[in-house]
């Protein structure tokens, strides 16, 4: 990946996080932390690498992406917006009763959202079933998927990952955003589901690890996961929680608490720096 | 008894009857030789999938199909069907509206044998409740085919309900149905016996007995649960004065109950419910359950006197 993209990818995923502060920060609930974590993964899928279009979302051969742990929708819908499928400006209305910004994602409300989550684990088992659909239809389409590593505690994760394997469905493409943290604490003392690659490794799947904030890794990894025949790919992807804004960087505290105004603007402010430097470091 | 189709049977049959529409894909777990999706399976071998022994998988994973242009039917036993996968069914299914369809085999007390961790009683009252969700629990093997049709024609989110047990056809094979629409099957002026599933045959049998003793019932059967069929209810709580509805479920939030919910709002009259009194089941041969827990003719003639008497 040449320079020039890498720090254009970095810009993006830098508004993005900027929309995540500002969305929660006026919806004074929701879930920035896993949202942090997992911003450079959404900006290369959508600013990179998916066939979308901002201006046909149902297109039925567009490639999907689903956000199994559909509490990070502040992500998701920064980076819709980013873009192009709704404005910027709405995502202040997240979480208000007039918005079609849903604490967790609609797809009946959302322009772009392929699938309703929420509940976790449920969307790594609907994109089997897209996944499905593009084998028995022949369809080129891709589904990507975006999980947590937390959500791995739920048993319907292992039921879904017995089937993509068994379906050899090597059209889906999912990533665990490994930052290690739950609401309650490290994951390895709530509940420890690791060995994660491992695990997968022995039901069947492509298996890689990467560092979530890499783009080239990232690049690296998708690229070969879409050279892979017959086994679905799983990329766990090591990250830091709260990425990119200092004060929220490794605390399980930001989880699901949202940064209050002043909290916000030193967020900003740190991300308005940062945006900054890549314009020197473009010079 | 000769003659006698269980709803199951008809199921599998209508699934491969019109089972030709490409968009129709059947998905199971591990149970298709019990639910008879294996009929559909034997003619479309490249639209059945088997998701194993993992319900709330199967599911979703029929969401995932319907969210890209597929018509699902994805079946188990109701238990797991509705029990297990609840949230999968409320959260991946009915809140998105998807074209989803639950072929649930062996509901109610009539599974027998297999006992109350089989005996899925409660499934009208769960399913019934959940936004977007339209609920089917066919008598017989006519009504069991146009469930099928009905649930293929609805965009959107259907439950049907089917049972284990072979039953007595009530209806001509060639009869037609509407989706949302009950059945008048006797006029009568005393009283209503309203019913579903395996119960119509009872109800049938109990305005007999009723007749006997000078008393006119009229026999309704309420195939579609949800929407009901509002209009036959308040016309039946009108001219007849009082209402016995039979269920084989829980009367706990289930068919009864939706009955009731119609009357106590829009023409309040007594309404007696049949079905099983707020406890599980257990073991045994289906005809013997059905009369320890109160499913029967019998039972249902006595509360129409009841329903009666309260007037």
């Amino acid at each position: 990946m040449e320079q020039k993209e890498i720090l254009s990818l970095k810009r993006t995923a830098t508004n993005i996080r900027k929309g995540i502060l500002k969305a929660t920060c006026s919806a004074g609930s929701g879930h920035p932390g896993g949202s942090l974590s997992i911003t450079d993964i959404m900006t290369y899928l959508y600013f990179k690498e998916m066939n979308i279009d901002p201006k046909d979302p149902q297109n039925p051969d567009r490639d999907r992406f689903i956000m199994s742990k559909g509490h990070c929708a502040p992500v998701l819908y920064s980076t819709l917006a980013e873009r192009g499928f709704f404005p910027k400006e709405d995502l202040i209305t997240l979480r208000k009763t007039s918005s079609y910004l849903e604490g967790h994602p609609n797809m009946k409300s959302t322009p772009g959202v392929d699938m309703s989550t929420g509940s976790l684990a449920q969307g790594l088992s609907t994109a089997i079933g897209m996944a499905l659909a593009g084998k028995i239809d022949n369809k080129n389409y891709r589904v990507f998927v975006g999980m947590g590593d937390g959500e791995l505690e739920e048993g319907l994760v292992w039921e879904a990952a017995m089937a993509a394997a068994h379906y050899k469905l090597d059209n889906l493409i999912c990533f665990v955003d490994y930052n290690g943290l739950q609401i309650d604490g490290k994951i390895t003392e709530v509940m420890n589901p690791e060995p994660i690659a491992d695990k997968f490794i022995a039901f069947g799947w492509y298996v890689q690890s990467i560092d979530a904030h890499d783009f080239e890794q990232i690049e690296k990894a998708v690229e070969n996961a879409k050279k892979q025949k017959g086994k679905p790919n799983m990329i766990v992807a090591h990250s830091t929680k709260g990425k990119g804004v200092s004060f929220m960087e490794n605390q399980a505290g930001w989880h699901g608490v949202a940064p209050k105004p002043d909290e916000c603007e030193r967020g900003l402010a740190e991300l308005d720096a940062y945006l900054a430097s890549l314009d020197k470091e473009e010079q | 008894m000769a003659g006698n189709i269980a709803t199951r049977a008809a199921y599998g049959e209508a699934l491969a009857e019109f089972g030709a529409d490409e968009r129709i894909v059947v998905l199971d777990a591990d149970l298709s030789k019990s639910t008879k999706t294996d009929v559909f399976q034997k003619k479309y071998p490249d639209r059945h999938f088997n998701m194993g022994i993992a319900e709330a998988n199967m599911m979703c994973t029929a969401a995932g199909l319907a969210s890209c242009g597929k018509i699902v039917f994805a079946s188990s036993f109701a238990i797991f069907a509705a029990g297990r996968a609840f949230e999968m069914v409320r959260n991946s299914i009915c809140y998105p509206e998807f074209n989803v369809k639950i072929g649930a085999t062996h509901a109610g007390i009539s599974v027998g044998e297999d006992g109350a961790s089989h005996q899925m009683i409660e499934d009208i009252a769960l399913m019934r409740s959940i936004p977007n969700m339209s609920v089917i629990s066919p008598c017989d093997a006519a009504s069991a085919r146009f469930a099928v049709k009905a649930a293929i024609e609805k965009q959107g989110p259907v439950y049907l309900r089917f049972g284990r047990l072979a039953v007595p056809q009530i209806y001509d094979k060639n009869a037609t149905f509407e989706f949302g629409k009950g059945v008048q099957l006797k006029e009568g002026s005393d009283v209503s016996i309203i019913a579903n599933g395996l119960m119509v045959q009872y109800a049938l049998e109990a305005a007999k007995i009723l007749e006997e003793q000078n008393i006119s019932a009229r026999v309704i059967d309420i195939h579609t649960i949800k929407p009901i069929d509002r209009d036959i209810i308040i016309k039946a709580a009108k001219e007849t004065g009082c209402i016995v509805t039979a269920e084989e479920h829980t009367v706990v939030g289930g068919f009864g109950s939706a009955v009731a919910e119609v009357v106590c709002s829009e023409y309040p009259v007594p309404v007696k419910m049949v079905g099983i009194e707020d406890q599980f089941g257990k073991s045994g041969n289906p005809y013997e359950l059905l009369e320890l827990y109160g499913l029967t003719a019998k039972n249902i003639a006595a509360k129409a006197i009841e329903a009666m008497q309260m007037l």
